[in-house]
């Protein structure tokens, strides 16, 4: 997948876990819960979609990494490269 | 170690007058029950103010009493996974009234229908609820079963990962407690005093009613939001084993399958659904000018102690007189009564056999069934039950029990009002009953105010 792949797969698990928000003007650089009205379930509902539609496994430790759509596609270009988009 | 009193012989004569009066005060309120009853203190009367409901039927108590009285059934035919096609009361009210799509994705479908009913009650009860005192409100809901359905759905998720856990809802929980649907009425209405949940099989519903009466009689909360909802219809289990007991009803046409009392009935049709009540003390029903459907007059919760799931009629019918006891009310003053049959074989002969005990003597007092219309709705079933009836008071109108063509001889009760709706007069009371697996019963009875 290229990133810009990459970027509409996480917009479509936005837009299911957030899907009361209105999505088209999201600013890749600025952190998501800046933006949007999401809290940590949220955020184990990302981590949770990538593993399920994905099967990619995201460590705790690394769950900052999914801070900004920005640095989201930057974590996950490596682990997507490979994968192509259905 | 006791404190010495000191007391003169005096002291002590008076005390024991004392004693005595109060004593005798007590034996005389239990014979007297009935006269002193009227005589309570307006503070630990309860009385409803506001309904707020989904039922198969009906999104609000209009239209469910209007579909009652019409006849029009809210049985459909139902496919569920595993066990395929099948029948069920299913409710179509509008979830995005009172929540966001995000609201619908996190929480329970048993949570979704408490979030509107108690929207709803609230609304109805002509409630200022911005400036209301939501600390001081509390939340008791009837639940038959809670968590099934999550975690069927969450097992068949799982096969599909190979039964990996990693692949588990961190949902599930929050889902699953047994407290959810209550909770989820909370978190979305902002209610601060206590919430829970009362499992209490297919009596819930009374039981909720109950446990809100008593919360405001004890001055735990100034404002009751009480009732029962179901989400049964949404997990294969129940349907399942209903079937494999032999107590799925079937029939080719959806809304004749629900038949309490008639010959032909082969089981329950389960339902989803919800009722809450607004509950208030009568003096503070009154100080803000509310409408009053109705006042709690008595109630009451027994067991059988002897079955897990056949019924026991002596159990039910001391159910019934406890709640009329408790009441102050003879059988033969009660107007109508809202039966709880369900359409299996043997538990309508059961109840009808219990109510020919106790209402031997009560030719004015008649009798309906509203699963007849929606189906089983669980822990929702008392209370909607109850709610579908109360307009009475109003119409006197009995509603009817439809699909009875062929009355079960064993089921034969004389004021039965079964296809048509019957003008009965005044309606003063009705008393509604409750029973559940486990040998759960209960009753409460409705007055006039």
């Amino acid at each position: 997948m290229t990133n810009a792949e990459i970027r509409e797969e996480v917009l479509e698990i936005l837009s299911d876990i957030a899907p009361d928000e209105d999505l088209s003007n999201l600013a890749d650089e600025t952190p998501f819960r800046e933006q949007l009205e999401l809290d940590s379930m949220d955020f184990l509902d990302i981590v949770m979609e990538l593993r399920k539609r994905h099967r990619i496994q995201i460590p705790e430790e690394e769950y900052k990494e999914l801070a900004s759509m920005a640095s989201t596609v930057a974590y996950l270009e490596p682990r997507m490269r490979e994968l192509v988009r259905k | 170690m006791s404190p010495e009193l000191n007391l003169s012989d005096e002291e002590r004569i008076a005390i024991a007058d004392r004693l005595g009066q109060i004593l005798g005060h007590v034996i005389h309120e239990r014979s007297e029950d009935k006269r002193l009853k009227d005589k309570q203190p307006d503070d630990q009367r309860i009385v409803i103010t506001g309904v707020g409901l989904t039922a198969p039927n009906g999104n609000n108590l209009a239209e469910y009493r209007a579909a009652l009285l019409a006849g029009k059934s809210g049985v459909t035919k139902y496919e569920i996974r595993y066990v395929g096609e099948t029948l069920a009361g299913v409710c179509t009210f509008d979830a995005l009234r009172y929540q966001s799509k995000k609201d619908l994705r996190r929480g329970t479908r048993a949570g979704s229908i408490g979030i509107y009913c108690a929207n709803e009650a609230i609304r109805d009860a002509g409630l200022d609820w911005t400036a209301a005192n939501k600390a001081r409100v509390g939340i008791y809901l009837g639940v038959t079963e809670h968590g099934n359905v999550e975690t069927e759905n969450e097992i068949y998720l799982l096969k599909g990962y190979d039964y990996d856990t990693s692949y588990w809802s961190h949902h599930h929980n929050p889902r699953t407690v047994a407290n959810n649907p209550a909770g989820e009425v909370a978190l979305n209405a902002g209610i601060t005093g206590p919430h829970y949940t009362i499992g209490a099989a297919c009596a819930a519903g009374n039981a909720g009613l109950i446990q809100g009466a008593q919360m405001l009689r004890l001055g735990d909360c100034d404002l009751a939001l009480a009732g029962g909802v179901s989400e049964s219809i949404h997990t294969f289990g129940i349907f399942a084993s209903f079937k494999s007991q032999g107590a799925l009803a079937a029939h080719a046409d959806p809304a004749k399958a629900s038949r309490p009392f008639d010959k032909e009935r082969n089981g329950i049709v389960v339902a989803e659904g919800g009722c809450v009540f607004v509950l208030q003390r009568l003096s503070d029903a009154r100080a803000r000018g509310a409408k009053i459907y109705g006042e709690l007059a008595g109630y009451a919760i027994n067991t059988d102690a002897t079955d897990f799931v056949l019924p026991n009629p002596d159990r039910q019918a001391e159910c019934v007189e406890l709640a009329l006891a408790r009441a102050g009310l003879r059988p033969d003053e009660i107007d109508i009564v809202s039966t709880h049959a369900t359409g299996t074989g043997q538990g309508d002969v059961q109840e009808c056999a219990a109510l020919r005990r106790v209402f031997a003597a009560s030719p004015k007092t008649y009798f309906n069934n509203t699963k007849s219309f929606i189906g089983h709705a669980m822990g929702a079933a008392g209370a909607l039950e109850l709610a579908g009836n109360l307009p009475a008071f109003d119409d006197g109108v009995c509603h009817a029990t439809i699909n009875v063509d062929e009355l079960d001889p064993e089921c034969a009760l004389t004021t039965l009002v079964t296809r048509e709706p019957r003008h009965i007069g005044r309606v003063d009371t009705i008393l509604n009953n409750s029973f559940g697996m486990l040998g759960i019963n209960s009753v409460v009875i409705i007055k006039r105010v």
